[in-house]
């Protein structure tokens, strides 16, 4: 496991910041006061956390239309993530942005992505200055089973592998593209599609942080040490519909509460760390109370906050006509 | 006759022409959803449900739930266009055009010509484009300028629920690919639309208000637009033709001009970015065919050139809307030209 006592804090509380952040995310969507398209990313914290951890600044992320957990992982500020939501000036994207399109580039964070695919084109193109620069940086991919299903997706393997790229693509497949799943859309196996490229892949259990930690740290340390890019399948579910008001009528009865119960990467957490006694239960609930202020926190702020300026709408463009 | 919504205007269109002829099947993400998953068939009817139902009467051998793979889908419907079949492919957002661009335009697109008139290629690729979701820069674009650019394609902006339902099945029944635009604003606004199938020609304007003092062009959702400024003009004695293309490719050029022959004064309103668009490309046509006809310069009503922001206060500065239109016409009427 090999995570020390200030790590094990970091991880659960990113998760836990995840977590609460996408719920309360539900609950103001419900109340109309939210612009846009919001795709939520509780349940699927794990893989996340159990990535990025091994990341810093110098390295590169490129996210999802289901981004806010990525952002939050590497780093990206949940009150200036939550006035974007809300499409704030002091927003981290100036309100231009939105839900699906926060980025933070000083912290490596490439941008949640409107157009599913489009992210591991891009993660190449950072490897490739991460290794022409020789920044020891890495650059890492999430992608859903959707969106494994892409071109570009698929182009990005060859291209990572054919220039040695310290890329890593990570599969995050919670089954659905939308309201397709991924049983029917997936033509045979993520890992061996992968390997089929010469690329090392490895299947992992999503709602287990420590397994995703282990894999990412072979996957990152193999690309730093030059040896190339790595993919990892994580399997795992999400809590909520594909986006805010779905009905989600193609889930079976009772599945979102049979996973919540039986599937959930915190409580795995919990269990896993008091029983080994390596984090005291206490511990563990003054983080939960510290992250549900920091989002609370978060949300004060977005709403209090202010709308873009009009001359900003004729800003960050090359023409103005 | 009866009220239907835009989105249920398409749905009977594309449900009317699949009874009619065995060769139509529709294809796309998640057109009648839920393939493989344990819950409801036919879980979405596409992401606004207009596709809604359709999986029923025709069952997935005819509605094709698609990977997640734009290239190939609507590269299957362009070769399974040319080999007999006639395939709608439903392009969710036409902000995704990027990814499967090359078998529209290279492909598709070049068929018929490029084989020395031996090939047909009857698709329709179904998408949807505008402004006002608070959707942002990747699911908020216009983009019908760019396959109005390309030769071989067939381009439809339908203006309201009537126009969408006469217009697909034309399209359907077409020999080219069409590439057929849908607001997504739209598809809740109702109006009197036929039950029994009918078509509208395409390259035929229609005059949505008849005036004598000034010419407004608008194409899809902008026809409104312009009819709400031209009636708020009326009211004050300014008298305004609106033309609704409803085609680009082909472009009733003859209605256009006639137009402008009778008022001499032009604003076109386009939701497009405003480089190279159809209101740039109108202005040239009346610029070069209508000259002497003008009494005053051309206005054009655009969004300005940015990709369309997030924040909801900005995207309402972006989008044309009746007032800018009010405006450019009144700045028209007083110019003191000839
Ligand atoms: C190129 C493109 N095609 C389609 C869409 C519409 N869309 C958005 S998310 C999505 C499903 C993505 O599924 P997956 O990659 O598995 O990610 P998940 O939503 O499950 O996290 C689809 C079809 C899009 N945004 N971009």
């Amino acid at each position: 496991m090999q995570l020390n006592h200030e790590e094990l804090r970091r991880a659960y509380r990113t998760m836990r910041l995840i977590r609460d952040f996408e719920e309360r995310l539900h609950l103001e969507f419900a109340t109309g006061e939210i612009p846009g398209f919001v795709h939520l990313y509780a349940g699927e914290e794990a893989s996340a956390v159990g990535v990025c951890m091994h990341l810093t600044d110098k390295d590169s992320i490129a996210s999802t239309h289901r981004g806010h957990g990525h952002c939050i992982a590497k780093g990206c500020d949940t009150d200036a993530m939550m006035k974007e939501i809300y499409g704030r000036k002091e927003g981290l994207c100036g309100g231009k942005g939105g839900s699906m399109h926060i980025a933070d580039l000083s912290k490596g964070m490439l941008g949640a992505n409107g157009i599913v695919g489009g992210g591991p084109p891009l993660i190449c193109g950072a490897a490739l200055t991460a290794k022409v620069l020789q920044t020891g940086g890495v650059a890492v991919a999430f992608y859903g089973d959707g969106a494994s299903n892409q071109g570009t997706t698929l182009e990005s393997l060859n291209l990572a592998k054919v220039w040695d790229l310290p890329a890593i693509f990570v599969c995050e497949d919670n089954g659905y593209a939308e309201s397709t799943s991924s049983s029917y859309a997936v033509a045979g196996s993520q890992i061996e599609r992968a390997r089929g490229f010469g690329i090392p892949a490895e299947e992992v259990d999503g709602f287990d942080f420590f397994a995703v930690h282990d894999a990412a740290r072979t996957a990152i340390e193999r690309a730093r040490a030059g040896g190339g890019p790595s993919m990892i399948h994580v399997r795992l579910s999400r809590y909520y519909g594909h986006f805010e008001g779905d009905g989600m009528t193609y889930r079976g009865a009772g599945e979102v509460e049979a996973l919540r119960a039986k599937e959930d990467c915190l409580k795995r957490f919990r269990t896993r760390v008091t029983e080994a006694a390596l984090l005291p239960a206490a511990e563990l609930d003054e983080i939960d109370r510290a992250a549900a202020d920091q989002i609370e926190s978060a949300v004060q702020n977005a709403k209090k906050a202010k709308p873009p300026t009009e001359a900003d709408l004729l800003t960050d463009a090359y023409v103005a006509y | 006759m009866s009220r239907k919504s835009f989105r249920q205007a398409i749905n009977e269109a594309l449900r009317q022409e699949m009874r009619r002829d065995p060769r139509v099947v529709i294809m796309g993400e998640d057109v009648a959803g839920g393939a493989g998953s344990p819950g409801e068939d036919d879980a979405w009817g596409g992401v606004l449900g207009v596709t809604k139902g359709l999986v029923g009467e025709f069952g997935r051998q005819r509605v094709l739930d698609t990977p997640l793979s734009e290239s190939a889908y609507v590269g299957a419907a362009a070769g399974a266009a040319a080999t007999g079949l006639r395939p709608v492919a439903e392009l969710m957002f036409v902000d995704f055009i990027g990814v499967c661009f090359d078998q529209i335009f290279n492909q598709a697109a070049k068929f018929r010509y490029m084989f020395g008139g031996h090939a047909v290629t009857p698709m329709v690729v179904r998408t949807m484009y505008g402004a006002g979701f608070r959707a942002a820069s990747q699911h908020s674009q216009c983009l019908y300028p760019i396959v109005t650019h390309i030769p071989g394609l067939k381009v439809v902006i339908p203006s309201s629920a009537y126009e969408a339902k006469g217009l697909l099945i034309q399209a359907i029944r077409d020999d080219d690919p069409v590439i057929f635009f849908e607001n997504k604003v739209q598809y809740d606004q109702e109006e009197e639309v036929p039950d029994d199938p009918y078509t509208i020609p395409f390259g035929e304007a229609n005059l949505t208000r008849e005036g004598d003092d000034l010419t407004i062009v608008a194409f899809g959702r902008m026809v409104q637009v312009a009819n709400e400024a031209a009636d708020r003009l009326a009211r004050d004695g300014i008298s305004c033709n609106v033309v609704d293309p409803r085609t680009t490719s082909p472009l009733d050029t003859g209605t256009i001009l006639d137009c402008v022959a009778d008022t001499g004064r032009l604003v076109i309103v386009d939701e497009a970015s405003p480089r190279c668009n159809m209101a740039t490309d109108v202005s040239a046509l009346v610029a070069q065919e209508a000259f002497d006809a003008l009494k005053a310069p051309i206005r054009m009503v655009c969004p300005p050139h940015v990709p369309v922001p997030f924040a909801p206060n900005l995207e309402d500065l972006y989008v044309p809307n009746a007032d800018r239109v009010e405006a450019a016409v009144r700045a028209v009427m007083r110019h003191q030209g000839r």
